[in-house]
């Protein structure tokens, strides 16, 4: 077993802890020679792939169909269909198993280095932790990797690095799914046959020959962005081989107007950040920072969190937002201006002019906008020096032009703004690159053309035709994880690794950099992104560990390289590798305004998608499944439409329209969203894959095909009522999607129930206990009985509503660490979606323009839990610490509980919904957890694995008492905003009592008497007192 | 007859029209002072048990015995679990929640009370008996429909065959007949 | 109970002119006893007979089917979901209890009451209410996540040391309706016993001879066992009185003791229990209505017991229009957000419909029950019967379904349809409950024999 024997030596700071993980190894990892026979039996199954994409697509097209024409899908009856889906999964991915591996953990032959230096206060209450970064788009999101016996099995945020804060994404947390997917590539193939890596680079080496003759003139490698350095000096080498060949970067989701608006502005492209901390006024033009994917999300939202903190008073940042379709960014703004995307220039403008940056002229601002925009400015003027203006990656060049511009005059360069080096390697207009090779394509020009982790004929723009373009090269190479929609169109596929298979380096936003370990050896023998380039200029034996030590040892001169190296590794990152601010100076100049659309004509934003980002995550169930943002819907993409337009245009909330953007035409069921423009639609992008796997394939609409490069965030478009209906799966109530459902004038105050409390800052300074005003609380003396002393801990957590961004990172990570199945759109739709964590979001004031609250609800863990009453087995009981013990084992499924539940936090497996036979989910899931059957109740329970952990520590260290932070839920640490605070109430000084101690804390639902756990603190709103009525 | 003398036989038994003439022939013998004797009839008739001298049962008492039990049986289990065996937090309720715990209680009162008393009542008439040799007497298939019979049985000390024959023949039934074993 | 003439005269007792008897003139000892147990022992199965065996027989082989398809998948197969995690097996559930009262409350309260007239009607209303909690029984089984444990339920010597909960109301549930199972088992029983003798001797197979024999248990008419029988009778009577009142209201704990907005009520105990007598007695009466013109028992079920059962239909369904009343005017009155919502979701939410069905079938058309002429006419009787029972079985659902759907949190709000899964167990316990009628009235007396021959004149012991 090389492979242990590699372990072993790897834990050099650590021996012990190597050792005994070495031994469970061995228990878990048969032999060598099964996994021998697994290979061949992959091998065997060389049509495994073609059969499961036929019965797939059928089965998938029929319940599309089936819901599609169905009128009231909740109504239907679950017999024909019936979960049938699911059960067909499970038998695909049994057969999968068998085509694909034994479950044998695999361990890595190059020795890694786990993350011991851990947080003094931190225990994060598992075995081992590897620090490591997760490569998203161009930048870095660090990384801690949990590792079970070797086994990857959740992520966490890097709090040591100086760009994450311990904070964490969607993306992030859900990437360990992405790792285990069954249905990733597991082989290389040449038009579908089986082939081996040799056979691979004979036929690449007979075709690089002929390029040799050339220069690489006919030589193509397209791929996403990146910033690794190693990439980039492999990248050269090619080049410097090749010179004639072209590297082209494509991701469709990219930052070209970033580039064009810095180039307009300072005649060069510079990475702008911003520093939220210094920021006492936020202007967002249509800047969705608050959301996971955007780069750098993970400190902004903590700093934007900590300005937004009313306990600073008179000094709480002020957030203002001017944007098309409303996200959780714009939910946060005190102020939010819903305009047509196509027309946030105008106010950019309106508002530079105001401030005498350059470029603007307020010329044809709405009148309706006037007000907004004067008290903006005047706002703005009173704090030069600390306010921000943040313009969105699709909005066009002009309004990054006009940002810069802004900021410069509001004297935000080196306080809230600063500048730095590209982080990603050779920025290009990618575009226009793509369009070039499309061009090239067409005319012959290239003979081999390399797509690696790209999906163009996917997601290329659709003017460019580009799927016909790349059937005309005579030698196609695509090197992925899946195979996708692109893989159709290829010669040779190779499959690639996952980031926690392979070796690699990636820079963060801050330019700091990252060395990517691998966790587990590729679980289908993939080769890495550097292997596979490496085996154009090198030996295609070279491996990824070896081609980047080489790299690094080059750059880490001076002192031992290896105490350096290994220092890398675990950390996480390499210190000192941010890149320097960098002074640029404003071009000045008129900032040419960007053709905009009529406002008779109807627009069309194209966003990405909050949770399946550009569709590369579209197989990621965790994703699919978690309700988006504000929307709460769920494993679908829809029209948005202001609901004023859909009453308007007579479409209620499902009904299938006709998008048609000049002659392209895609229909999708319409989304009436609070708080979007009219006259405007939005869809998202990344739905409608054709081969993204059992998940993802098929489900939503294509809003790429509506694409095109001359309009790739909005469009003017047409609509038509095809007058089908559709279902749409949104585990929040009927109430808020269909508005002629609430009671006359009952949709704002949530019928009186003081679930929401707030203030303005105003009120609030006025009058701190705003929140206890108005509910009367029976209190804790008032009962005929005693009650009962939790002595020893009394656990508690408190959420800020405050500092919520509502990105439901929290609700991936709770699934990730506690084994929570995926019930699929079927059963989702019935109501029984099964995440312990939800987050509420409740609108107030009428649907064009309501202020947005996101509630985050776990069990509140009552002390006078009203669900233990009921339940006739005692399967959930009180433990001495105040938890709402369930007792999975014990339950028999009367769901009493349930009912009795007042805030219906609790789930229940009516079908039998966790996976037993996928061997990549077994080896996925947390050991510590117990994986819940059918017919049993569950919910969340603070991470009662982590407590025992933690209690466990704090004995063999000799009975210490735990301490505060030691600790930590998987919400509260998943959380980027550092909204959740989780620790023990008997300690007068642990941040949880403290915070319980502001006047803003309340229980939700108090007047029941249940005496909740999990409270909350109110939310403050700081408006504009000269807005503040029009709020 | 004249086996009759000499073979050993359970009783006499006398057939009757209705209700009533059963009553008075019983209370008839009871004053001629037979006493190991039964009235038979298709109904129960009060007057009849009255006029055999057989005036309570203990039926009652079982019943109320049986209740008691499992009243309280039920109450000191629930007493026993909830806070001497595992007394558990639920719902921060006290171990010793008698309010809740009545409804239990009253039910096991209710149940065991009712049991008692039929299976009580079973064993005082010593039933299930599947023979019984009044059942020898043919005519006696018509208890269960519309006639009345009052047996003598020969164990009774003022038995003697010709004596109770002609004390019988004075209560002008519809016939007499001996009950043999 | 029985002495003093007061309560023979009842026999022909007129409290005025139009008043029928409770059992027409000419019958006698042995005509009663013939007519009921020769339409077991001698009548020949008839095809109306047989029809509607084989229907039943039908929808329990759905039962079957569909209860096996819910042990193989799971609960899921049904409309429940969160928030409405409970829904038509609960409904049904309460719905046939409610049903089963009428058959001890005629035979135990009744007799206490010396309503004498009961004596022709409480032994298949007895049968009755033994299948309705069969049926009963059958859902809390079935509805549980994991229903091979239910016997967890039970508190029984475990060897995890754990007990039943006993705070919780499902378990005084299994208290309750395991009693009343049970104690209405023996009292039908014993009640049998001495027509089982009847029918012991009436039987000229010698097999069935055998098996009524093994049942009448040697039964031979002594006066001492008499005594001793009535004596129990009564006594039985008197622990199933409160028996029956409590498992109603027992049941009604299981959404009083909720926190839900539309359970937690004080009233629901009372009126639950009146709608279980009102539901009870609709479902006698559309039991007795055809069997007794199928088997000619005109003289026997006379129009007497009809229109009491009416009268007795009309005074619960009153008292449960008081409880929709006084429920609406608590919540009102309370002045609780959550209650005020709670009826205006009742009256206009998305399940109003159910709502006013309910009051249209328990409360208006059961009025027409005030007209004499009605009470009389034994179809339109039928109909009123059967429009209550839909109207009681609604009163269930919408206490269930709509309470949960919309309880504190809008955000958790949700929306229950019934699967056809659910339908399938629903007419299956239909069917289950009409087969085993269907075979009781053939191997057993439908009616009382001893009990009618007290009713005749000659019954009676005349003083000289």
């Amino acid at each position: 077993m090389r492979a242990v024997a590699g372990q072993d030596k790897s834990f050099g700071p650590d021996e012990k802890m190597g050792k005994d993980s070495l031994v469970k190894i061995e228990a878990v990892c048969p032999s060598k020679m099964e996994l021998a026979e697994a290979r061949e039996k992959l091998s065997q199954a060389k049509n495994g792939p073609q059969y499961w994409r036929c019965l797939e697509e059928l089965a998938q097209t029929d319940g599309f169909f089936e819901m599609l024409h169905r009128e009231f899908p909740r109504q239907a009856s679950i017999w024909p269909a019936d979960g049938s889906r699911r059960n067909f999964l499970k038998l695909m991915s049994a057969s999968m198993a068998l085509a694909g591996l034994s479950a044998c953990v695999k361990i890595p032959e190059q020795p890694i280095v786990p993350y011991v230096r851990q947080p003094n206060e931190v225990v994060l209450g598992n075995p081992l932790f590897f620090a490591s970064a997760m490569p998203f788009g161009a930048y870095a999101s660090p990384v801690l990797v949990e590792s079970h016996e070797g086994r990857p099995t959740k992520i966490e945020g890097n709090p040591e690095h100086p760009a994450g804060l311990g904070g964490s994404d969607v993306f992030m947390q859900a990437s360990i799914l992405d790792m285990y997917d069954p249905d990733r590539s597991q082989n290389i193939n040449y038009l579908g046959a089986l082939r081996t890596w040799s056979d691979y680079v004979v036929a690449l080496k007979s075709a690089l020959n002929v390029q040799n003759a050339v220069q690489g003139a006919g030589l193509r490698i397209l791929s996403g962005p990146t910033s690794s350095p190693t990439l980039a000096t492999l990248m050269d080498q090619v080049q410097t081989t090749f010179p004639q060949s072209k590297w082209i970067q494509w991701e469709p989701v990219n930052r070209d107007n970033v580039r064009a608006g810095s180039i307009m502005a300072f005649g060069e492209y510079v990475e702008a950040r911003y520093n939220l901390e210094k920021a006492e006024i936020i202007l967002s033009l249509d800047g969705d920072f608050l959301s996971s994917g955007f780069p750098g999300f993970l400190y902004y939202a903590r700093q934007f969190a900590a300005r937004r903190n009313p306990e600073l008073k008179e000094k709480m940042a002020r957030f203002y937002s001017v944007q098309g379709t409303p996200t959780n960014t714009s939910g946060k703004a005190d102020h939010h201006l819903p305009v047509r995307a196509c027309e946030v220039e105008q106010v950019a403008r309106a508002i530079a002019a105001g401030l005498g940056a350059g470029g603007g002229s307020g010329a044809n601002l709405k009148p309706e906008y006037q007000k907004f925009v004067s008290a903006v400015v005047k706002d703005l003027q009173a704090h030069k020096g600390a306010a921000v203006v943040i313009p969105g990656d699709n909005q066009p060049p002009a309004v990054h032009a006009l940002a810069h511009a802004m900021n410069s005059a509001l004297g935000a360069h080196g306080n809230t703004v600063f500048f730095t080096e590209t982080v990603q390697v050779k920025p290009q207009d990618q575009t226009a690159e793509l369009k070039q090779l499309v061009s090239d394509m067409n005319a012959g020009k290239v003979d081999l053309l390399i797509v690696m982790g790209a999906n163009p004929v996917y997601d290329a723009p659709a003017d460019f035709g580009f799927a016909d373009a790349m059937d005309k090269v005579p030698l196609r190479i695509q090197h992925g994880l899946y195979q996708d929609e692109t893989y159709d169109h290829v010669h040779w596929h190779i499959n690639g690794t996952h980031y926690l298979e392979q070796w690699g380096d990636v820079r963060a936003i801050d330019g700091t950099a990252s060395i990517i370990q691998p966790l587990i050896a590729p679980l289908y023998d993939g080769k890495s992104e550097y292997e596979f380039i490496f085996a154009l200029v090198g030996s295609p034996q070279t491996s990824g560990y070896e081609i980047l030590r080489n790299y690094w040892q080059g750059q880490m001169k001076g002192g031992d390289f290896e105490t350096a190296w290994r220092k890398a590794l675990n950390d996480g990152f390499i210190a000192n590798t941010a890149s320097p601010a960098k002074t640029v100076s404003a071009k000045g100049g008129n900032i040419a305004p960007t053709n905009t659309i009529s406002p008779e004509v109807m627009e069309v934003i194209f966003r990405r998608d909050p949770l399946i980002y550009d569709g590369s995550r579209a197989n990621n169930a965790w994703l699919q499944e978690t309700p988006k943002p504000i929307m709460n819907l769920c494993w679908d993409n829809a029209v948005l439409m202001s609901p004023n337009q859909a009453k308007h245009s007579g479409l209620v909330t499902g009904d299938i329209v006709e998008i048609d953007v000049n002659g392209r035409k895609v229909s999708g069921p319409i989304w009436p969203q609070p708080g979007h423009p009219d006259n405007s639609i939005t869809v998202f992008l990344g739905y409608g894959r054709t081969k993204a796997g059992r998940v993802g394939t098929d489900i939503g609409f294509s809003a790429y095909k509506l694409r095109s490069s001359d309009a790739p965030w909005y469009a003017e478009t047409k609509i038509t009522k095809t007058g089908s209906g559709f279902g749409f799966a949104h585990p929040q109530g009927f109430q808020y999607i269909d508005f002629s459902d609430l009671p006359p004038g009952k949709s704002d105050d949530l019928y009186g129930r003081n679930v929401i409390r707030k203030a303005t800052l105003e009120d609030f300074m006025k009058n701190p206990d705003f929140a206890h005003e108005g509910v009367e609380a029976p209190s804790p003396e008032m009962t005929l009985y005693y009650n009962y002393q939790y002595t020893e801990l009394k656990w508690g957590m408190t959420i800020d509503l405050n500092s919520c961004v509502g990105c439901k990172t929290c609700i991936v990570a709770c699934q990730a660490e506690n084994n929570i199945p995926v019930v699929g759109k079927e059963q989702t739709m019935r109501g029984r979606q099964m995440q312990w964590l939800r987050v509420d979001v409740y609108y107030e004031g009428g649907t064009e323009n309501p202020a947005m609250y996101y509630q985050p609800v776990p069990c509140m863990q009552c002390e006078n839990a009203p669900c233990e009453v009921v339940c006739p087995v005692g399967a959930t009981v009180h433990s001495t610490e105040g938890l709402n013990d369930m007792v999975y084992n014990r339950c028999v499924g009367t769901r009493y509980c349930s009912n009795n539940c007042p805030y219906k936090v609790r789930r229940f497996n009516f079908l039998l919904w966790n996976d037993w036979s996928t061997p990549q989910y077994k080896m996925m899931r947390n050991p510590e957890v117990s994986v819940r059957s059918r017919g049993v109740m569950e919910k969340c329970t603070y991470c009662i694995q982590r407590i025992a952990e933690g209690r466990i520590t704090a004995e063999r260290e000799g009975n210490r008492k735990l301490r505060d932070g030691e600790v930590i839920t998987a919400c509260q640490q998943a959380c980027p905003a550092g909204a959740i605070v989780f620790g023990d109430l008997n300690d007068p000084n642990s941040r949880v009592s403290k915070i319980k101690a502001q006047q803003r804390n309340y229980n939700l639902l108090d007047d029941l008497n249940t005496r909740p756990r999990t409270s909350y603190l109110a939310a403050v709103q700081n408006p504009n007192p000269e807005l503040s009525e029009s709020s | 007859m004249k086996q009759a003398l000499t073979t050993p036989i359970y009783g006499l038994m006398a057939e009757f029209e209705n209700s009533t003439e059963l009553v008075k022939a019983t209370k008839a013998a009871y004053a001629a002072g037979y006493r190991k004797m039964d009235a038979y009839s298709p109904f129960p008739i009060d007057e009849a048990s009255e006029a055999l001298g057989f005036h309570k049962t203990r039926v009652p008492l079982i019943v109320l015995v049986g209740g008691l039990l499992g009243g309280s049986g039920a109450y000191a289990l629930q007493y026993w679990i909830n806070c001497i065996s595992y007394p558990l937090n639920v719902g921060g309720r006290p171990w010793h929640s008698w309010p809740a715990f009545i409804v239990p209680t009253f039910e096991m009162t209710v149940l065991f009370g009712g049991l008692a008393g039929v299976f009580g009542m079973f064993a005082l008439n010593g039933l299930p008996m599947p023979h019984h040799p009044v059942f020898n007497v043919d005519e006696f298939a018509r208890v269960t429909r519309d006639r009345f019979f009052l047996c003598v049985e020969a164990a009774d000390p003022q038995f003697d065959v010709v004596g109770t024959m002609k004390f019988m023949q004075s209560l002008n039934p519809l016939s007499i007949s001996e009950v043999p074993h | 109970m029985r002495e003093g003439p007061e309560e023979k005269t009842l026999l022909e007792d007129v409290p005025w002119p139009d008043e029928p008897p409770v059992m027409l003139p000419g019958e006698t000892y042995g005509t009663v006893t013939d007519t009921i147990a020769d339409a077991v022992l001698t009548r020949p199965i008839g095809l109306g007979w047989l029809s509607g065996f084989l229907v039943a027989g039908f929808f329990v082989m759905v039962l079957l089917v569909a209860v096996t398809y819910l042990f193989i998948r799971g609960v899921g197969i049904w409309g429940i979901e969160i928030p409405v995690a409970w829904g038509f097996a609960i409904v049904n559930f309460v719905w046939w209890i409610g049903i089963g009262h009428a058959g001890t409350l005629i035979s135990a309260i009744l007799l206490l009451l010396k309503q004498t007239w009961r004596n022709s009607i409480n032994r298949f209303a007895e049968a009755m209410t033994l299948f309705a909690v069969a049926c009963a029984g059958m859902f809390p089984v079935l509805h549980l996540g994991r229903p091979w444990l239910a016997y967890w339920l039970f508190p029984y010597p475990s060897s995890m040391g754990v007990w039943p909960q006993f705070r919780s109301p499902l378990v005084w549930d299994v208290f309750a309706v395991s009693t009343y199972a049970t104690i209405s088992a023996v009292f039908w029983y014993v009640g049998l016993v001495p027509d089982f003798a009847t029918m012991r001797e009436k039987a000229k197979h010698p097999l069935t001879k055998k098996v009524y024999g093994i049942f009448a248990m040697g039964w031979r008419g002594s006066a001492r066992h008499w005594k001793r029988y009535e004596s129990l009778y009564i006594l039985l009577a008197g622990l199933a009185t409160p028996l029956v009142l409590s498992v109603h209201t027992v049941v009604s704990f299981d959404f009083a003791i909720a926190v839900i907005p539309g359970w937690h009520t004080t009233i629901f105990p009372p009126y639950f229990v009146a709608g279980a007598i009102y539901s009870g007695f609709a479902m006698v009466l559309v039991l007795a209505i055809p069997i007794r013109k199928y088997y000619h028992l005109e003289s026997l079920i006379t129009m007497r017991h009809l229109q009491n059962s009416a009268k007795v239909m009309l005074a619960t369904g009153l008292i449960v229009a008081y409880g929709y009343f006084f429920e609406t005017f608590i919540g009102m009155y309370s002045g609780s957000t959550y209650e005020r919502f709670m009826l205006q979701n009742r009256w206009f939410g998305p399940y109003a419909p159910m709502y006013w069905a309910l009051i249209l079938c328990n409360i208006l058309i059961p009025q027409l029950l005030w007209i004499p002429k009605l009470r009389s006419n034994t179809a339109f009787l039928f109909l009123v019967s059967l429009d209550i029972l839909i109207g009681m079985w609604l009163e269930r659902f919408v206490i269930v379904i709509t309470s949960l759907s919309r309880d504190f949190l809008p955000s958790s709000w949700g929306h229950y349809t019934a699967t056809r899964w659910d339908w399938a167990v629903f007419t299956g316990t239909l069917g289950f409950f009409s087969l085993a009628m269907f075979i009781f009235i053939r191997i057993m007396p439908a009616i009382s024999i001893f009990e009618m021959r007290q009713l005749l004149p000659e019954s009676e012991v005349k003083a000289e």
